[in-house]
């Protein structure tokens, strides 16, 4: 890459667009990676992600699927066993609970189980969240649910940067990685540097810092945690807004280190409450930060019921700026 | 591959072979299950009784190169296969010894060396695994073969559904081996499908399908060469049902309520080492001394296998957690 040139050039450009590039970008420096899943090709994907790969890259390697989520998940498990690097895109979080069984008992044990005899270098990409009032079936976030499982990774790519550059460190992985990407991001635009390439998925990062509390979050909730950050100046309260990136495994020395600066933690996660991956962060905090900390750790999740339809319930039910402000000022002792 | 090697060689060493192999597995689970009374092995055991002459019909016609999925009742694939009885015993155990180191037990076993893709645990489950197997394979050009096998207990999961039009819809070459012992666990096929007769189901799917005496090994190795250079030749699926008949139990926890004994007896005749044995006697191709010095063989080799597995050791528990990811020091 000719740094000196391109370091300063960037171009506009939204996260669909970067997941895009990413995928093409795979599709052409490894041989071994192809694209399968429900409506990828002639369709250009469910939220035109794969859009003219098709036309580029030919129907063996842009593989439209029936509608079998555990029979196409499970052939990229096998594929990806006999060498090749699959990239299956099960249209949305969804779905993949069809195909739950070959994930968790086949990709995630299958290292373990064999002895190390073989692997799963196997790449899931999937829609998660709500916001588009798709109701109660089509609003899923279960990204919390399959951090629980050891053997898979679990990303979560929330700005354009990790679109673009979280896929093909994934693709060098030996074992699956599921990457999750937020449907309201996909229209998000703005300017990427034009070598913008390959990021570490290893770790969380401080996308403000802030001395007074740490908003720890991930995905689509970034851009509401931020906002909530810049509402928060209002208050004189400065906010460090933690992107976790990779939800497994979990970055605990940037989230100690944050915590241990600002003594004051609130967790976004677009998860249920109960059993979520914010209860998983807390009580980290807890178990290694305890002493460090002034304030009971606040949450803010959705709300414990099925995603409804009507535009005022469905945000009703999720995480918002003004939840998280509350909750950063409870935790301030100022609510 | 010529169309004389589809037909099976009624040679008397090919003969003796055949029945070796199923002698081997046959004593081998007898010990397997007398080593669990004495909880030697714990966890679930799957025999195979009665079902040998499909692994040993169908797995020797494969070539080393090409691929095996199974499933939880998978202790004579996996010998036939060349899978060392020694590091079998070893799995059974849970010693690191084992094919599996001993993580995974009787229903996971597991060899890369000779493409052994494991012992699933869920039924259906392996199908899939199989379709991705063999979707390398189209990409890639090769000529392997992936043999899986599942039972008829498969049929009714959409897995099954999903990977057969899978591999019929892309030209997959994968050989679908129905190992149809009639109950699943303790249902009864009449009991869960509409249609029981379960090559129509692949018909449906356009693959090409047969059906076999699974309890003949003879008949279940010509299938098999048929339908092993059909996939071989063709890259499309092919769909091969062998009826057979569990004699044993599903597991060691069965007490077998959902069938009579007398059901068991019937068979029992049928069941496929006494049946060849009796057939090649009637042709005089084996003696009463080639017998039992094939079963003397088998003994001494178990006898061998259980010696390695008691001097097996336990993997360290500060391994507990090595290899859910791989080891990245390495590379």
């Amino acid at each position: 890459m000719d740094q000196v040139t391109a370091q300063a050039a960037t171009k506009e450009t939204t996260y669909r667009e970067a997941v895009r590039e990413a995928l093409r970008d795979a599709l052409k420096r490894d041989e071994r990676v192809f694209l399968m899943g429900e409506d990828v090709g002639h369709y250009g994907g469910c939220y035109a992600v794969s859009h003219g790969l098709l036309a580029e890259f030919g129907p063996e390697r842009i593989r439209d699927t029936p509608l079998s989520e555990s029979g196409f998940t499970g052939a990229g498990i096998g594929a990806a066993m006999a060498g090749l690097r699959p990239i299956v895109e099960v249209m949305t979080v969804n779905f993949s609970l069809l195909a739950l069984d070959q994930i968790l008992n086949t990709a995630a044990a299958v290292r373990h189980m064999s002895g190390n005899q073989f692997g799963v270098p196997l790449v899931i990409r999937m829609a998660t969240g709500a916001g588009r009032q798709l109701a109660a079936q089509h609003s899923h976030s279960l990204e919390g649910w399959y951090a629980h499982i050891p053997g898979i990774k679990v990303l979560a790519p929330a700005t354009l940067e990790d679109a673009r550059g979280m896929l093909w460190t994934a693709l060098q992985e030996p074992d699956p990685v599921l990457i999750f990407e937020n449907v309201m991001l996909y229209n998000l635009s703005g300017k990427l540097a034009a070598d913008a390439g390959a990021v570490d998925i290893d770790k969380a990062l401080v996308r403000r810092p802030g001395r007074d509390i740490s908003l720890i979050t991930y995905g689509g909730s970034l851009w509401k945690t931020l906002e909530a950050a810049t509402a928060l100046t209002a208050e004189n309260i400065d906010a460090e807004v933690i992107d976790l990136r990779s939800l497994r495994p979990l970055d605990d020395a940037t989230i100690i280190a944050s915590v241990s600066k600002t003594r004051r933690a609130v967790i976004v996660d677009e998860g249920w409450r109960t059993g979520s991956l914010a209860a998983e962060v807390a009580m980290r905090i807890v178990e290694q930060a305890f002493w460090e900390l002034d304030a009971p750790i606040g949450r803010v999740c959705s709300e414990e019921v099925p995603i409804p339809y009507p535009r005022h319930l469905e945000q009703a039910a999720l995480p918002q700026a003004p939840k998280i402000v509350a909750a950063a000022k409870a935790a301030l002792g100022r609510g | 591959m010529t169309a004389a090697a589809d037909k099976p060689r009624l040679t008397r060493a090919h003969m003796l072979e055949l029945l070796r192999q199923m002698i081997r597995i046959r004593r081998f689970e007898d010990k397997c299950a007398e080593l669990y009374t004495q909880e030697k092995i714990r966890g679930f055991l799957h025999l195979y009784d009665g079902e040998e002459a499909i692994a040993v019909g169908v797995i020797p016609v494969l070539e080393k190169r090409d691929r095996i999925v199974a499933t939880y009742r998978e202790h004579g694939h996996a010998l036939v296969r060349g899978v060392p009885m020694t590091t079998v015993m070893a799995e059974m155990y849970g010693k690191q010894e084992g094919c599996s180191r001993g993580r995974g037990g009787s229903m996971h076993l597991f060899d890369a060396a000779t493409n052994f893709h494991g012992g699933n645990a869920i039924v259906g489950g392996g199908l899939p695994l199989a379709v991705g197997l063999a979707l390398a394979s189209h990409m890639r050009k090769d000529d392997l073969v992936t043999a899986c096998f599942f039972g008829e207990g498969a049929v009714a999961e959409g897995e099954f559904h999903e990977s057969l039009n899978l591999a019929a819809l892309w030209g997959l070459p994968v050989l679908f081996v129905c190992e149809n012992n009639l109950y699943a666990m303790g249902t009864a096929l009449s009991l869960s499908e509409s249609e029981t007769d379960i090559q129509h189901k692949a018909a449906c799917y356009k693959i090409t399908s047969e059906t076999v005496d699974g309890m003949d090994v003879v008949a279940v190795e010509a299938a098999a060469r048929r339908a092993v250079h059909a996939v071989r030749e063709s890259r499309k699926p092919y769909f091969l049902e062998c009826r057979t008949y569990r004699l044993r139990a599903h597991s060691m926890f069965d007490p077998q309520f959902y069938r009579d004994k007398t059901e068991v007896e019937n068979w029992r005749p049928r069941e496929p080492i006494i049946r060849f044995e009796k057939w090649l006697d009637a042709s005089h191709m084996i003696h009463a001394e080639d017998v039992a010095r094939v079963e003397a063989e088998a003994d001494a080799e178990i006898a061998a296998a259980v010696a390695f597995a008691e001097a097996g050791t336990w993997e360290p528990v500060e391994q507990l957690t090595r290899f859910t990811y791989a080891d990245r020091a390495a590379g």
